[in-house]
């Protein structure tokens, strides 16, 4: 075998609590279908046959009893649960299950929605003999409102310099703008290796990872790394261009250790020697090399290797923000060709249902509405004279006549009252809008929401 | 194709007949005539098809019943169809032309099943000229095959000598898609089917791995570490101090060569030849320097303003044919030629497990085009080719190999020793002989 999959959603969605209160974050629905299915489709795709899904015990139970969250994917899902008030990780859950993972793993992030073509990334992956391969795309902005925001939108969310060298391939360096007190700090050794560098700031990090076995071990006896994205990916590009790595004795060392809860000790050393003594003759033998200019051979002799593909064109979206769930809303029915409007949904004959809105099944939609830009979750009831525009309504949501829906997001099984006027505002899951209310620019939530700090 | 094999075997056998009625008819030998002409069309239809080989189907890419073949042997080994890429020259429409942006794991499933991940690895090292150079494909081809043989388990009711032969089989058609084999590792695959069938049947599975496994290292070993060195042996006699050398492109075996003598003190310069659009001598010139030789650097443009200055020209072979021709990258034959010119000795260095039965004597029936989106050049930012597509009677070329004749060789340095051009086919006999 050659990669397993792992799909981290365990994830809490912390930025979006006002969402993911009553439900989690991997089960929220775009498109009307859960979080959770876009990560494994692109995975189902590509032909993966297997995937280790790490989530809660919550998420699990959801997933077996509700009907309404249907994952229809083929693939055998091996859930792993772990607790939620752990306070785990990325990387302690990779090493949680280090028993499973036998070959290299392709880590993937449960509120990825793209369209990328994998096989870029698993490519530099596999020519490469990389250890780390990574995915990026550049970030677009997002054009929708978002409801109960006040003011402009902050423009201090902490950056990301990513340094990548002239082909664009190669991953230099890579901090965020926490980490860095005054100034980005580049070491000379990585000028001198590499005189041309690329930094970029406006990138999105995809969290998808492909990572070698040798990774995983090496998590599991050093237990300080706790996330992927922050401690262990800047760690192994740092590591790259570090002296200790690219003395061959300390590499024996390493080898010697890894391999030591092994039965055949010397027969695996003496294998992989062997081994790399071909790898070795080959890479002396061929006359190829990444880089020129300077004496040294190729990838300057360094073992390992860091790289990334960085998406020009396509989708590319991590829902952990208010903003980027109604903009993966939008642009989610691209990625799969189901008909707009579900056909076990009752939609009576005389309302105007525009060509991008996406109906869910069991609906119930009544004369005279008008939904456009929408999507209505899964056993919606919307009653007469109603207009929804640009908005996000969940499943079991009741809208009662003359209501006026403008740019929101109504969380599941809430209450609209009759006539009211709602824009660009939040209602909170199972909330009840008085009739002939008007807001603006609100969140409504319940109280048990408000005390949680 | 199989037209002209009728008619060739019809005008054969009519003129056999006739030849044998004659000689009958002047013996006096009573014989039916009829007979006579049955028996001697069977015997010359016959060696016909044994004499003449079917023509490679990479080399018929015009022909759509050769392409449609192809292309139901690779579904049927469920391996990817890899399309051809831009505008073909008239002269070379018959080869295959691929896009380097269009590798062939776009098509497979991404935790490759059907094809080990080592041989998927090798793939796209060779078709992003990771893996580069004969030697070292065939080093990389074999280390990848060593790791199929260890994760290979017989299925039951099978036996291993002919079930491996079997897994390898599309192994090597996507490899082929890839990139086109090369002679050497045509011959590396020979060697290790032969292996593969020799294993007895009673062989137990872990021993007979291990044997294959021993074989693969001792074939490296034999034929290309210590032909390096024997080669070197032979070759730094033919040094001298005070030479200056040239050499074209990067051939690890000419590298190899140099760096031995320059390590048993013999004074001598490199002049380094390169070419568009691999530019592989500056990888060449990188070695050599490294290690303190005074090398120059020229391009092929400049190949006969350099020359008076060179005593000898050593160059690197892909392989050698059975006619004494000498196939290798493209532009030796002309450095080969202007040699002559100048009356410069031209040494080809070569290991015995390239020379390859095929017969060549031009570059055009057989040869390997590589992706034309290499010769566009951008400077300042500005790429002239950028939309050659676009232009109707414009066509990009980009050759890989040519084959020099035996006239301009003066020498072929291989293990066995040094041997004039037109001994190759005395060597495979040999090399047949000891098989």
């Amino acid at each position: 075998m050659e990669l397993q999959a792992v799909l981290m959603a365990a994830g809490g969605g912390s930025r979006m609590m006002d969402l993911t209160y009553n439900t989690p974050k991997p089960l929220l629905p775009v498109g009307n279908k859960p979080l959770i299915w876009y990560p494994l489709n692109l995975l189902e795709r590509v032909g993966f046959e297997e995937v280790i899904v790490i989530t809660t015990k919550e998420v699990q139970k959801m997933i077996s009893t509700d009907p309404k969250v249907k994952l229809d994917v083929k693939m055998k899902l091996d859930l792993v649960c772990i607790q939620e008030d752990a306070d785990m990780g990325t990387a302690d859950a990779l090493r949680h299950i280090q028993q499973k993972v036998k070959t290299d793993v392709l880590v993937v992030s449960c509120d990825l929605i793209t369209d990328a073509a994998l096989h870029e990334v698993v490519d530099l992956f596999r020519a490469h003999n990389a250890t780390l391969s990574m995915l990026m795309s550049k970030a677009h902005e997002f054009t929708e409102t978002v409801p109960g925001q006040k003011g402009k939108k902050k423009t201090g969310e902490q950056r990301d310099f990513v340094g990548v060298d002239d082909t664009g391939k190669r991953l230099l360096f890579m901090a965020n703008e926490a980490d860095l007190d005054e100034g980005v700090v580049i070491r000379k050794s990585i000028m001198r290796k590499h005189p041309r560098m690329h930094i970029k700031t406006g990138l999105v990090d995809a969290h998808l990872y492909c990572l070698k076995k040798s990774v995983v071990d090496f998590l599991a006896d050093n237990k300080s790394i706790s996330s992927i994205r922050g401690e262990l990916v800047p760690y192994l590009v740092r590591k790259q261009f570090s002296k200790s790595t690219n003395s061959p004795k300390v590499i024996d060392e390493t080898h010697q250790n890894l391999k030591k809860n092994d039965s055949n000790v010397n027969l695996e050393i003496q294998i992989s020697s062997r081994d790399e003594e071909l790898l070795h003759l080959t890479q002396e033998r061929s006359c190829w090399n990444d880089h020129r200019g300077d004496m040294s051979d190729a990838y300057h002799g360094g073992r390992l290797r860091c790289y990334v593909h960085i998406m020009d064109e396509g989708i590319c979206y991590r829902v952990n923000t208010l903003a980027a769930y109604i903009e993966a809303n939008r642009l989610a029915p691209k990625l799969f060709d189901e008909p707009a409007v579900h056909p076990s949904a009752v939609v009576s004959e005389r309302c105007l249902i525009g060509a991008d809105s996406i109906i869910g099944a069991s609906c119930q939609i009544s004369d005279k509405t008008s939904i456009k830009r929408s999507t209505i979750g899964v056993s919606t009831t919307v009653r007469e004279k109603v207009k929804v525009t640009n908005s996000i309504i969940m499943h079991g949501v009741t809208i009662e006549e003359g209501c006026n829906i403008q740019g929101s997001v109504i969380c599941s099984n809430a209450v609209i009252g009759r006539g009211a006027d709602i824009k660009y505002c939040l209602v909170g899951s199972a909330q009840r809008i008085e009739p002939d209310a008007e807001s603006t620019n609100e969140v409504i939530v319940g109280t048990d929401q408000l005390m949680e700090i | 194709s199989s037209i002209l094999h009728i008619a060739a075997v019809v005008v054969s056998g009519t003129s056999v007949v006739v030849y044998m009625y004659t000689w009958c008819l002047s013996s006096s030998i009573h014989i039916s005539a009829v007979v006579v002409s049955m028996f001697s069309t069977i015997i010359c239809g016959f060696l016909f098809l044994l004499v003449v080989k079917r023509l490679p189907e990479h080399v018929q890419v015009d022909d759509p019943a050769v392409v449609k073949r192809l292309a139901k042997k690779l579904e049927r080994q469920q391996i990817p169809l890899r399309s051809d890429y831009g505008y073909k020259v008239s002269l070379f429409s018959h080869l295959h032309q691929y896009s380097r942006k269009a590798p062939l794991t776009q098509q497979l499933s991404i935790p490759s099943t059907v094809i080990h991940p080592s041989i998927v690895r090798l793939g796209l090292q060779y078709s992003q000229g990771i893996v580069a150079g004969s030697n070292a494909r065939s080093v990389a081809l074999l280390h990848a095959f060593k790791q199929v043989i260890r994760d290979y388990t017989t299925p039951p009711n099978e036996e291993l000598s002919r079930d491996l032969v079997n897994k390898l089989k599309p192994y090597i058609s996507f490899l082929n898609q890839c990139r086109p084999l090369s002679a050497s590792m045509g011959n590396a695959i020979k060697y290790i089917k032969k292996e593969i069938s020799n294993i007895p049947s009673q062989c137990k599975e872990e021993e007979a791995k291990t044997k294959l496994l021993t074989c693969i290292d001792r074939y490296i070993e034999e034929k290309i570490v210590l032909a390096a060195k024997a080669i070197s042996k032979y070759a730094i006699e033919k040094i001298s101090d005070g030479d200056v050398i040239l050499v074209y492109g990067c051939s690890s075996l000419v590298n190899n060569i140099l760096c031995e003598a320059f390590e048993k003190s013999r004074k001598f310069r490199v002049i380094v030849v390169d070419s568009r659009p691999r530019l592989e001598g500056r990888e060449a010139l990188r070695r050599l320097v490294q290690r303190g030789i005074s090398c120059t650097y020229v391009l092929i443009s400049a190949l006969s303003y350099i020359l008076p200055e060179v005593s000898k020209v050593f160059l690197g072979a892909h392989a050698l044919l059975a006619n004494g021709y000498v196939m290798s990258r493209v532009g030796t034959s002309q450095i080969a030629l202007v040699a002559r010119t100048f009356n410069v000795p031209v040494l080809v260095c070569c290991e015995t497990y390239k020379f390859c039965e095929k017969v060549q004597t031009d570059s055009f029936v057989s040869n390997e085009l590589d992706d034309p989106d290499d010769l566009m050049v951008t400077r300042k930012g500005k790429t002239q080719l950028e939309n050659w597509q676009d232009v109707s009677s414009l066509g990009l070329l980009n050759l890989v190999y040519d084959v020099t004749p035996p006239d301009f060789v003066d020498l072929v340095i291989t293990d066995l020793g040094m041997i004039p051009c037109t001994s190759v086919p005395v060597v495979l006999r040999v090399k047949n002989l000891d098989q």
